[in-house]
């Protein structure tokens, strides 16, 4: 009988290779096909009415004039809604055979306004509302007075948003009793939710999801909901109209209304003994993520969970912009960049090499001697020894130019959610894989074809596996907090398993022993003892003759956990090389290393691209993202590609990653890898311009004019 | 975007009888990658669109002994590979280069990038020229980070975007207008540019049915050199941006001219650092001594101070690298 078990690293003929995404050539070729490819006979475009004004009452809105324009099919407007609390707010929509008959239309909706005061600043602590949430642990205030050293600093980290290079949006076709939904959704399954079936007047189990590939979601695209709690419009418009409906954002809304990560902003004191170790820390935030929720600073210290003296106070400010949705390891970026600012400037008083300090104070996380090598292993990357000095040191260099490294290290759960998965095998030896999961780029169509493949001993290529749809396909969570690669590898390794014991209970009488004896491997089922005694993978199957095995496999998350199929919590170091032009301001990147566990490694190949993307990412918002808004207009005023800034090719310098393998790590299951990595570029980049300049520049992104401002106030510039 | 009629001459005198006398009413599309999300974002919606796409005069780069002719319709990329160019005016070719996007300077064109509208966010979100909510300028107690330091002081406060502006009127050029009835005018590169003073007013001297049709620009054999702080190698505007252009004979520097961009809202001309460095030899004192006198008069907004500091050192960094370019 096959084993559920991971095969030991000397038996594994796919899983932990490196091995190119199967998908990759139709996204080079374009051929494959996005939300905004998918074009419906007899389809409709739709364009929404949005908020000119940052707070409003909506007290009348008049859509004759849009609807009499030749071609507009359908108009509808939101008669819930009472007040706009942010520009961008959808208001209304229309439906027309062009897209620039909709753009002419919505120009003709007029809404009546009145105008009420706006707050759209995050950066002051006294605009905040409500109790703040507050987290406490020993005695702080008493730690920090006997302290060898108390260092205080206010640091910040802005209001970013997702960035998605596709729009949010989707194709809907309401016909009769059915909706069919072409959606960019990192939740296949979850996606025909109740609100939706309601939009489009059908049954929720007649909505069936199509999104084969999705560009971009990052946290932002569980639901069909444009922005935070906006209504099914494209749905609504297709039951109106009997016709397909595409409704995609431009890219203004993209930025300013589709979701965004909360700011964070902190005064904070750090208490240390003169070893370095850490013994207190006091911290109050406060933070923005629109109307809705803001950053939670209950898991500062991060991630240093035994600090013994500890008091974090978390204040919220309700501002009226656009609403924050889960961003990559929702609050751990944010929680990070405070936390290592704090900790590396209470290294640089006590004139510690940063380094020393970690490796000092990894006793402090949960996981000490995990954070301890791989922080070995990032200097040796880095060549930390040769290159590394003490802020302020005139080894930083002789010019305006000066060189400094950073460090941050960082955790995150990952463990694999709810998954099944039907596996089928014919009598022609085809194999087809089902999963109500979905790709957002990161490879879960390869994986499940290695896990199945490597199930049955065959190559990728023998494996066909279908996603991106709902049911028929067996339910599989949405993509959010690094759980796709546990969830979908155990319920295929379910699946496959299953499938293969079947098959092999038939082919045992033919060759002769018990099914037990036999194994699937390099395409043929053999015996264990004797490998030459064999049936090709195609006869064995020719045995099922008309019959199919259909089996399918269940991920539970708590028992996969226990049978170490699966596990959660990891860390992950990352050191950045960054170069300072005193003279300018401006940071340029050199290098940066990232060293991180995630378990038993799937795909090395893609789990190293997911670490080179998050690096390239965290880049992006450590060196330029915000989202600016102008207090007084309450727009976001760089809702465009031009000054909400990410990074190029060449910004991103040398990026470095080793994930960790061998036994230790391999043993305790697959962890997801999404997140993790996403977490510490900020915070390293940030000590890295600090080491290099001698100065903290407190808020991120590190921008020239953020850099010249602290210099000068440092006295250097 | 509005719909527009859109009109393809072949010759300047049909181009320029399709343009209304009126700012707004047309407008010349020449590479279109500053027109067409002007007319994307609605700043501009004209009745009509006229190519210059289809005008062969305006095309080419002529050289002779004293001078090289650049045609408006010449792209940014032939600007920077032209043999004449490269062996006389180093300046234009950074600037060129800097733009960081291959796409844009193989499609945006000279004149283009001369006549491009400001990337003043206030006006690309429909507040105007002037940036304007009522009688106010949103622009002193609004996020001015990317705006003026010098010049400020009238209702314009954004910055100049064009990066060949600055490098031209360093180096003396003067540029070439033809309007209806084949009238044509020459205008010193100096003199192209201006700040509006009122919403329904543009950024150069142009009249509404005028077109630049070519630039002179003269080889007197000025060192010359651009330097431009900018954060991103990929397409990106430059914070602060130095053109200098000077005679340095004998070691000791003549005919000094010192030009800023993205610090006004026309590339402004720092008589105070040419004169910082008329008569010096180039070196790192003089250098920085003329980068210090640039910074004289600026008046920074409430968000944009660390502007006086890239000032101080692009044109110290310009100046070296003109002499470094022998
Ligand atoms: C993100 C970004 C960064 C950029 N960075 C830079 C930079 O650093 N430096 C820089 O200089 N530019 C930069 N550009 C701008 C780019 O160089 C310009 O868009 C381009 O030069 C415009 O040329 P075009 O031929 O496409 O002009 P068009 O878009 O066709 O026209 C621009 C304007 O000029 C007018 N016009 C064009 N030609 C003529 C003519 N012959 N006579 C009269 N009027 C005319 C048009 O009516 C229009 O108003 C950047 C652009 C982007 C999007």
């Amino acid at each position: 009988m096959a084993k559920v078990d991971w095969p030991a690293a000397d038996k594994r003929s796919l899983i932990g290779k490196h091995i190119s995404r199967t998908d990759g050539p139709v996204k080079a070729t374009g051929a494959a096909k996005y939300s905004y490819d998918i074009n419906r006979p007899g389809m409709l475009w739709a364009k929404v009415v949005t908020s000119p004004h940052a707070h409003a009452e909506v007290v009348s809105i008049d859509t004759t004039a849009a609807a009499a324009i030749p071609g507009v099919e359908a108009v509808w407007h939101d008669e819930t809604l009472k007040e706009v609390v942010y520009v961008g707010h959808i208001v209304a929509a229309v439906a027309a055979r062009t897209e620039e008959i909709a753009q002419e239309a919505i120009r003709q909706v007029k809404v009546q306004y009145k105008v009420l005061p706006h707050q759209v600043v995050d950066n002051n602590p006294s605009l905040a509302a409500g109790n703040p949430a507050e987290r406490k642990a020993g005695n702080v205030e008493e730690a920090l007075s006997k302290a060898d050293v108390v260092v205080s600093g206010e640091y910040g980290i802005p209001v970013i948003t997702h960035c998605c290079l596709e729009a949010h949006g989707e194709v809907n076709e309401v016909k009769g009793d059915e909706m069919l939904v072409w959606p960019s959704t990192q939740a296949v399954s979850g996606y025909g939710n109740q609100n939706l079936a309601q939009g489009g007047g059908v049954a929720q189990n007649k909505i069936r999801v199509d999104c084969q590939h999705m560009g971009g979601g990052f946290g932002s695209k569980f639901n069909f909901e444009l922005a935070p709690g906006a209504k099914p419009i494209a749905a609504i418009l297709s039951k109106k109209t009997g016709k397909p409906v595409k409704l995609m954002l431009d890219r203004d809304l993209e930025l300013a209304i589709a979701g965004n990560r909360p700011s964070a902003f902190a005064k904070i004191k750090v208490g240390a003994s003169k070893d370095g170790t850490v013994t207190a820390f006091d911290a109050e935030t406060w933070s923005t993520g629109g109307q809705g929720g803001a950053f939670n600073s209950g898991i500062m210290p991060y991630p240093l969970t035994k600090v013994p003296n500890v008091r974090i106070i978390g204040k919220r400010i309700i501002t009226n912009r656009g609403g924050q949705r889960a961003w990559r390891a929702p609050n751990h970026p944010q929680a990070c960049l405070l936390t290592m600012s704090a900790l590396a400037d209470t290294a640089a008083q006590l004139k510690m090499d940063e380094l020393e300090f970690f490796l000092h104070n990894a006793a402090l996380t949960d996981r000490p001697e995990v954070y301890r090598e791989e922080l070995r292993i990032a200097a040796d990357m880095l060549g930390y020894k040769a290159k590394a000095h003490l802020r302020g040191d005139p080894k930083a260099g002789a010019g305006p130019v000066k060189r400094g490294i950073g460090i941050a290290i960082h955790t995150w759960g990952g463990l694999g959610h709810n998954s099944e998965c039907d596996v089928t095998i014919s009598g022609d030896g085809s194999v087809e894989a089902k999963i109500g999961t979905q790709d957002l780029g990161v490879g879960t169509r390869t994986c499940i074809a290695q896990v199945v493949g490597e199930t049955l001993g065959l190559s990728l290529d023998g494996v066909k596996v279908e996603i991106g749809k709902n049911s028929p396909y067996p339910p599989s969570n949405g993509s959010g907090g690094s759980t796709t690669i546990g969830g979908i590898s155990v319920s295929s390794r379910k699946a496959a398993t299953d499938a293969l014991n079947a098959l092999l209970a038939v082919v045992a009488p033919k060759m002769g022993v018990a099914a037990d004896a036999l194994e699937a491997a390099e395409g043929k089922i053999r015996q264990i003892e004797k490998p030459h005694v064999a049936m090709s993978w195609n006869e064995a199957c020719a045995l099922l003759g008309k019959e199919q095995i259909t089996k399918r496999g269940v991920n539970v998350p708590a028992e996969s956990r226990t049978a170490k199929l699966i596990d959660a919590n990891v860390g992950g170091v990352q050191m950045a090389d960054v170069s300072v032009d005193i003279e300018t301001g401006v940071v340029t990147l050199n290098e940066m290393v990232a060293v991180q566990d995630c378990g038993l490694i799937v795909n090395m190949k893609l789990c190293e691209s997911q670490v080179y993307g998050a690096l390239i990412m965290g880049v992006a918002y450590g060196l330029y993202e915000e989202c600016i808004y102008d207090a007084k207009t309450g727009r976001m005023v760089n809702a465009d590609m031009e000054f909400y800034r990410l990074a190029g090719l060449k910004d991103v310098g040398k990026l470095k990653v080793h994930l960790m393998t061998g036994p230790a790590y391999e043993s305790r299951g697959i962890i997801g890898i999404g997140e993790p990595p996403a977490i510490s570029p900020g915070a390293a980049l940030s000590n890295a311009v600090a080491n290099a300049c001698g100065v903290r520049v407190p808020n991120l992104p590190l921008t020239p004019d953020r850099v010249i401002a602290a210099l000068q106030k440092g006295g250097i510039a | 975007m509005k719909a527009f009629e859109y009109a393809t001459p072949s010759t300047l005198d049909e181009a320029t009888a399709q343009l209304a006398s009126s700012w707004g009413e047309t407008e010349v599309l020449a590479g279109g990658t500053d027109l067409v999300t002007a007319l994307k974002q609605e700043i501009t919606s004209p009745k009509r669109v006229v190519s210059l796409k289809n005008i062969s005069a305006l095309k080419g780069i002529k050289a002779s002994a004293n001078s090289v002719n650049v045609g408006a319709m010449t792209t940014l990329a032939e600007l920077a590979a032209d043999k004449a160019i490269k062996e006389h005016f180093p300046s234009l070719v950074t600037a060129v280069h800097n733009i960081g996007s291959q796409q844009i300077i193989s499609v945006g064109t000279v004149g283009g990038d001369l006549c491009q509208r400001p990337r003043c966010w206030y006006f690309r979100n429909g507040y105007g020229i002037l940036a304007k909510q009522g009688d106010a300028s949103l622009v002193p107690d609004g996020d001015n980070r990317y705006h003026a330091i010098f010049g400020n002081d009238g209702p314009a406060k954004f910055v100049s975007a064009s990066s060949l502006g600055p490098a031209l009127i360093a180096l003396g050029a003067s540029i070439k207008v033809a309007g209806p009835k084949r009238k044509t005018r020459t205008v010193p590169a100096g003199e192209f540019f201006r700040a509006p003073k009122a919403d329904n007013e543009r950024e150069t001297v142009l009249l509404p049915n005028e077109i630049v049709t070519d630039i002179q620009i003269p080889i007197r054999g000025l060192k010359n050199a651009t330097y431009e702080v900018r954060h991103r190698f990929g397409l990106d505007w430059p914070y602060v941006a130095a053109a200098v252009a000077f005679q340095n004979k004998g070691g000791t520097v003549s005919d000094v001219r010192v030009v800023l961009g993205h610090v006004a809202p026309a590339p402004w001309a720092s008589s105070g650092a040419a004169k910082a460095l008329d008569g010096a030899k180039v070196d790192d004192v003089s250098a920085a001594k003329a980068g210090q006198a640039a910074t004289q008069g600026a008046k920074p907004l409430s968000g944009n101070g660390y502007k006086v500091q890239m000032v101080r050192t692009a044109v110290k960094r310009a100046i070296l690298a003109a002499a470094g370019a022998a």
